[in-house]
């Protein structure tokens, strides 16, 4: 997988620190690197990405080669310290992994690593298949070292998740840390040596462009002569290679978009009339090259996203970018041609719900029976449990990043007294940023429900270890951390505990909480059903009434409708027993 | 070699682990892979694929009519998916219906048997299989997955050869697992062998 060939590279460049936070396309970097870790590096799964990131940029103070990896929202998180290390660099070689997203397939945005490199002021690798990551993020460390500055490295899903096979040493070592070594010029930022790095970085960045102008992975295919060539980067590079088969055209491919290899691409670029740039993302090399033409007045026609050839938004394929190609310099591409399906029966709509037996459903469940027929707002967040949006729960009002659920609510509380305001948060998202959220609301007086949805466990991501699981990533026992007892001690007025496949004692305590001032909190303590031994699945008896409020009501993936009866499927239930709860004749049996 | 093999289902199962299986076999037989799987959110009971490309190819989506092979674990998935596959193309198809919660919802139920008639006029060469039936001795349908891997080596459909997969599956699912797994590749494989003899 590229998530391991990633993980390989930086091994095999001597690593001697991992850390980071879950998030898919990112996760898979973390485990490979613990499976293959012999107890030499240090790996952890951190509290946030600003944590891993802080981590990370110690160990590399003191020498040691280190790397930090997340999703490309996880930067946002991590920017914070990302913007000041830039100034104050490094000395231990520190590679930033952001694997973006196009689509987005599993993201809230599709924002571009690429850009906050440029608005770091620092470099960025942009790998086209998982072979090139696992060698390009070896020399991201090299480069890191030389000029002792974070790196960023900007995988995308496709890589992430693809796969090749890479040659890799017969063992890994951590390259010698010679130790923390005080120098408070150097690593104390200060507003006088922020003026003076930042000079050092103007004057270092075109150097780097220049050096990047002769990098392997800043590659030109096709006629040399060529009058129409295509810019990429990433993944689309690898589509593009199929779709412009037969062509003549001029293939300019960028694997460092900052520092722009200036150089090189002047010389790629020699004779060329007209551009068309394919990139996923936002138009980063459509509008660095637009600079580039400006400045040095190339008598260039640019077409992309700007002109409305490229799609702004989605992610690229041989498929989309075909008639784009066509459209520019004529296809001979030999794909197959799709048949014509405008005869198949109709397809079922099938958006992802949350799974059979997931104890998030009758969290939700309870919170909807507590409150009906009150005024209500439900601030959701970043888990499986966003999926309590779909019908019939219809549970999630508002959702926007990371922790911010818990601050929302207060918000709508301001505006809003009349209702009742909840936010519903998982464990792992509670650690990684819904703590600060809770003491806000307690020292500015908001009311609030809290719903903690705790299932140990960050399951969205493949059931990462947190803080509260009691367990580490490298498998060391630890002591749980135990959110009950955080919230107690951050003086929560109301704190209930209770198991949300009790639907009577789950509604009770919701109400509880719900009419009770200031801020209080739900526990809702079930593990995730992916992780326990499934039970036996539930029996409809012969006195079902064919009402199917239990369809109607929870909407369980485990519950169809067979021959026009409800009925149950026998695959997909746990025997959570939820759905039994709900029947208002006792038809269900678990 | 050159085989771009489709699997497409719903998430929950099991699609990954034998993109992964197939991804390691090629990889252990010498061939390049590239490939792509659907991760995350979009796997909790949404429509999935992988892609799984050996040899020739450059990027890890298989363009449309490509794939040499369509390993659907789901009738409809499969009908969805149809785009993909090549004109002469094989699709190994599960014969059980996975009711997405909006049809219940809607009171509706929808039907396997359309989705799959419809494959047979379209495609050539259709296997369909029963997870139930081909399952009741493995004790849970959840091994249905390597099953359809079974069935898909024994018709000859992926290219690769039979000892690797074994090894491939012997390696990569967990110890407990093992001798249940390479028990349901075999039922697979014998499944095609006794349907290709018919």
């Amino acid at each position: 997988m590229g998530n391991g060939a990633i993980a390989l590279g930086a091994l095999s460049a001597g690593v001697g620190l991992i850390a980071g936070y879950p998030g898919t396309p990112s996760s898979e970097i973390i485990e490979t690197a613990a499976k293959w870790n012999d107890g030499s590096v240090h790996i952890e799964w951190s509290v946030n990405e600003k944590a891993a990131l802080e981590v990370a940029a110690a160990a590399s103070y003191s020498g040691m080669r280190s790397l930090v990896t997340m999703k490309q929202v996880g930067l946002n998180v991590a920017s914070d310290p990302l913007m000041s290390l830039a100034y104050v660099g490094v000395e231990g070689g520190l590679v930033v992994v952001s694997a973006d997203d196009p689509g987005p397939i599993s993201s809230q945005t599709e924002q571009d690593t690429r850009r906050f490199a440029e608005f770091a002021r620092i470099p960025v690798f942009d790998p086209a298949t998982p072979e090139e990551a696992f060698q390009m993020i070896q020399d991201a460390f090299a480069v890191s070292e030389k000029y002792h500055t974070p790196v960023l490295f900007r995988p995308t899903t496709r890589v992430c998740h693809g796969y090749a096979a890479v040659e890799i040493p017969e063992q890994f070592s951590p390259k010698p840390a010679p130790g923390f070594k005080k120098d408070t010029a150097r690593w104390v930022i200060f507003p006088r040596s922020s003026y003076l790095n930042h000079v050092r970085i103007e004057t270092r960045n075109p150097e780097l462009g220049r050096e990047f102008s002769d990098y392997r992975y800043n590659t030109v295919e096709g006629a040399q002569n060529a009058e129409k060539a295509i810019l990429t980067g990433g993944v689309s590079y690898a589509y593009l290679k199929e779709v412009i088969k037969g062509t003549d055209v001029k293939l300019i491919r960028v694997g460092t978009p900052f520092p722009m290899p200036e150089n090189f691409l002047l010389k790629a670029l020699a004779g060329v009339k007209e551009l068309l740039c394919v990139e996923e993302l936002s138009p980063y090399l459509e509008e660095s090259v637009q600079k580039l033409a400006g400045i040095h007045h190339l008598p260039l026609t640019i077409r992309g996203k700007r002109t409305g050839d490229v799609p702004h938004a989605g992610e690229n394929s041989a498929d989309s970018l075909r008639p784009i190609v066509a459209a520019f310099v004529g296809s001979n591409f030999d794909g197959g041609k799709a048949p014509d399906l405008s005869d198949a029966p109709a397809l079922p709509v099938r958006p992802p719900v949350l799974c059979a037996g997931c104890p998030h459903r009758a969290s939700f469940y309870a919170v909807k029976v507590a409150m009906k027929g009150k005024k209500a707002n439900f601030c959701g967040d970043i888990g499986c449990y966003t999926l309590g949006n779909a019908m019939p729960l219809d549970m999630v009002d508002t959702c926007l990043c990371m922790g911010a659920g818990v601050t929302m609510a207060q918000g709508l509380h301001w505006a809003n007294p009349d209702s009742v305001n909840f936010a519903f948060i998982g464990d792992s998202t509670f650690f990684a940023s819904g703590m600060t959220g809770v003491v806000n609301a307690l020292y500015n007086n908001a009311k609030m429900v809290l719903v903690l949805l705790d299932n140990s466990t960050t399951a969205m991501t493949g059931h990462q270890p947190n803080p509260g699981t009691g367990k580490t990533m490298m498998g060391d026992i630890v002591a749980k951390i135990d959110p009950v007892k955080i919230l107690e001690g951050m003086g929560v007025s109301k704190i209930r505990v209770v198991n949300p496949l009790d639907l009577k004692a789950a509604v009770e305590a919701v109400r509880d909480c719900a009419e009770t001032d200031g801020v209080t909190a739900v526990i809702f303590r079930s593990p995730c059903i992916a992780g326990v031994k499934p039970g036996k699945p539930a029996e409809i008896a012969e006195n079902c009434i064919q009402c199917k409020k239990c369809i109607r009501e929870i909407g369980c993936p485990g519950l169809v409708i067979r021959d026009g009866k409800v009925a149950v499927d026998e695959s997909l239930c746990n025997g959570c027993g939820l759905c039994a709860q709900v029947c208002p004749t006792g038809a269900i049996r678990v | 070699m050159n085989k771009d093999i489709l699997l497409c289902g719903v998430g929950g199962q099991g699609i990954v682990l034998v993109s992964k299986l197939l991804a390691a076999s090629a990889m252990a037989a010498g061939e390049t892979v590239h490939s792509a799987e659907t991760i995350g959110m979009a796997q909790r009971g949404g429509s999935v694929t992988s892609h799984v490309r050996i040899g020739g190819s450059y990027s890890p989506l298989i363009p449309s009519g490509c794939a040499s092979l369509m390993l659907a674990f789901e009738p409809g998935e499969a009908v969805r998916n149809l785009p993909l596959l090549r004109k002469d193309g094989t699709v190994i198809v599960s014969n059980t219906a996975v009711m997405p919660v909006t049809a219940s919802l809607s009171g509706g139920s929808y039907q396997a048997e359309p989705m799959l008639e419809f494959l047979t006029k379209r495609v050539k060469k259709v296997i369909t299989a029963d997870p139930g039936e081909l399952c009741a001795e493995l004790g849970s349908v959840r091994y249905f997955n390597v099953v359809m891997l079974g069935i898909a080596l024994a018709a000859g459909a992926t290219g690769l050869p039979e000892e690797i997969v074994r090894e491939s599956v012997k390696m990569r699912v967990p110890e407990k697992f093992r001798e249940i797994n390479a028990k349901a590749l075999t039922i697979g494989e014998e499944y095609y062998k006794s349907i290709a003899a018919k």
